[in-house]
């Protein structure tokens, strides 16, 4: 189970490693930084996704491993969001705050991604044991933020695309999906649905 | 203040050679005389020569045939403005057909087939007829036209063109009374182009612009086959393109299969998708903003990730003294 998290951690570290190599070597086209603005930004959108499947993953395959995972991926979510946030304030805004307030007055989705973020910040401060102990069952209702998150970041994207639907449809198609995966009654169906040899093993018990 | 700069870039326009373009001539010269065979050589080598890091691409027999009797350097940008690397001049673009990423078009328009290809002029013209490249450039000189390209999306890039005025093209159709406007369009030929076989694309294909009729008779208007010395990299158009300086990027149309002079105004591409962001005239215009981001200043790439590169947009892009008198009497704010 260590391997596991240790190879989620590399898997999830690559594609950072990866676009920074890029940009050094001058393989990010002529303008690195919105490069690294989209990447890091879509990956966030992605280790989301990704995040919110596990739930339902693990009711499916009774695989504890992927609860292991779970506040790993969430971390890393949080993280590549934060260096799309950065990429903007660096390389697009320039560290130039006299601008930032034309700029938000005409693109309101920067403040509905900064508010995704904010609540994933929530989240990730409060990720840690001691918090859930502290919080006890307020815990999982504030991390029932992180569904209005991806509702915020669903808009934010939504309002940034110009000639084609296709991407961001598949994104919302799989957000919308792993909502409905969560109503009670499709959530219990789910973890009726067991593995096939797991199933004849219980009805060989039963005789 | 934009007065001032306008006036003192517009100096640069027409007189300074720059550094490198003389640099680059008297090496060339050299290295002819050096090896003893000026004679033998032919004038394209002076293209070749100049944009020595640019990658070679084909060379269709229309193309090789006029590059000696190229008129080179016809029109130079202003002092400042320093050609942007070929390479990033073709590996970051705008063509929907391909996608929407700006690395699509490179990744994927080597599938286009651009020879044979024929271009139709039809319309309210008394010689209207489908021509192939090289009728279509007939017998008119070949010019390089170094302009600046500014995208709608606030970046800008300067980049060399070979191509001729439109208006001869026009002239040689000869337009009736009746034509008011010219209407472009691109191919469509969704086998080839990934972005029109996508069930979610905003576009309506075909890809269509429209000039008024001065616009597209205006001398800096030109129809585009090459660029850098060599012909058109697919991704920008090839194999003949629209190349309107003064106007935002997505008016210079790509890989145009029809002309067409028409009565009224034609439905654009991008006016019809969101007619708040986008108008038919779409004229560089640093004072009236996009609703969702500035046009007062653009970022000249390429840039990196410790400067923005951010100049100022000039008034029509920097071609005001040319074009501003086609416009005279119009709200730009209402015809933007």
């Amino acid at each position: 189970m260590r391997l596991w998290r240790c190879t989620v951690f590399v898997a999830a570290l690559l594609p950072f490693l990866w676009w920074a190599w890029q940009v050094a070597a001058g393989q990010a086209g002529p303008e690195p930084g919105q490069y690294l603005l989209l990447n890091f930004g879509q990956c966030a959108l992605i280790l989301l996704l990704l995040t919110l499947s596990l739930t339902p993953l693990m009711k499916l395959t009774r695989w504890k491993g992927f609860a292991l995972i779970r506040r790993q991926l969430g971390l890393w979510t949080f993280s590549y969001g934060v260096l799309h946030l950065t990429s903007y304030l660096l390389f697009i805004l320039g560290l130039d705050f006299s601008a930032l307030g034309a700029d938000l007055q005409r693109r309101p989705y920067i403040i509905v991604g900064f508010a995704a973020l904010v609540m994933l910040l929530a989240l990730a401060v409060t990720s840690n044991r001691y918090s859930m102990k502290r919080l006890g069952k307020r815990w999982k209702f504030l991390h029932r933020l992180v569904y209005i998150a991806l509702a915020l970041v669903l808009l934010h994207f939504f309002w940034v695309v110009r000639a084609d639907m296709g991407q961001w449809s598949a994104y919302a198609l799989a957000g919308v999906v792993l909502m409905l995966l969560r109503i009670p009654v499709i959530s219990r169906a789910l973890g009726r649905i067991r593995p096939r040899h797991g199933r004849v093993a219980s009805t060989h018990r039963s005789r | 203040m934009l007065i001032r700069t306008r006036k003192r870039h517009h100096i640069g326009e027409h007189q300074v050679t720059p550094e490198s373009v003389y640099l680059a001539r008297r090496h060339f010269m050299a290295g002819v005389a050096g090896l003893g065979m000026a004679a033998a050589l032919p004038r394209s080598v002076w293209a070749s020569s100049h944009y020595d890091d640019v990658e070679k691409g084909r060379q269709p027999d229309w193309l090789a045939s006029r590059l000696d009797n190229t008129h080179w350097q016809a029109v130079t940008a202003g002092e400042n403005d320093k050609l942007t690397p070929f390479n990033d001049a073709s590996h970051y673009n705008n063509f929907f057909e391909f996608g929407t990423s700006k690395d699509d078009p490179y990744k994927h328009a080597g599938d286009m087939t651009t020879e044979p290809w024929t271009i139709e002029i039809d319309g309210e013209v008394a010689r209207p007829g489908t021509l192939d490249v090289d009728q279509l450039l007939g017998e008119q000189q070949l010019e390089e036209r170094i302009y600046r390209l500014r995208c709608v999306e606030a970046w800008s890039m300067v980049i060399p063109w070979l191509g001729v005025p439109l208006s001869e093209i026009i002239k040689r159709a000869e337009p009736t009374s009746d034509a008011k406007f010219v209407r472009f369009q691109t191919l469509v030929r969704p086998e080839e182009m990934p972005g029109q076989r996508s069930r979610f694309a905003l576009i309506d294909w075909p890809y269509q612009e429209g000039l008024r009729m001065d616009e597209a008779m205006h001398p800096l208007t030109i129809l585009s086959v090459g660029m850098y010395g060599r012909v058109l990299p697919n991704q920008n158009g090839a194999p003949v393109r629209l190349v309107v300086p003064w106007k935002y990027g997505f008016k210079s149309i790509k890989s145009i299969v029809r002309i067409s002079l028409v009565k009224e105004q034609p439905p654009t591409a991008w006016p019809t998708i969101n007619a708040n962001e986008y108008g038919f005239y779409s004229n560089v215009n640093p004072d009236v903003d996009h609703p969702r981001w500035s046009q007062a200043r653009e970022r000249r790439l390429p840039n990196s990730l410790f400067s923005t590169n951010m100049i100022d947009t000039q008034m029509f892009n920097g071609y005001e003294d040319e074009v501003a008198s086609l416009y005279k009497g119009m709200d730009l704010r209402t015809y933007f």
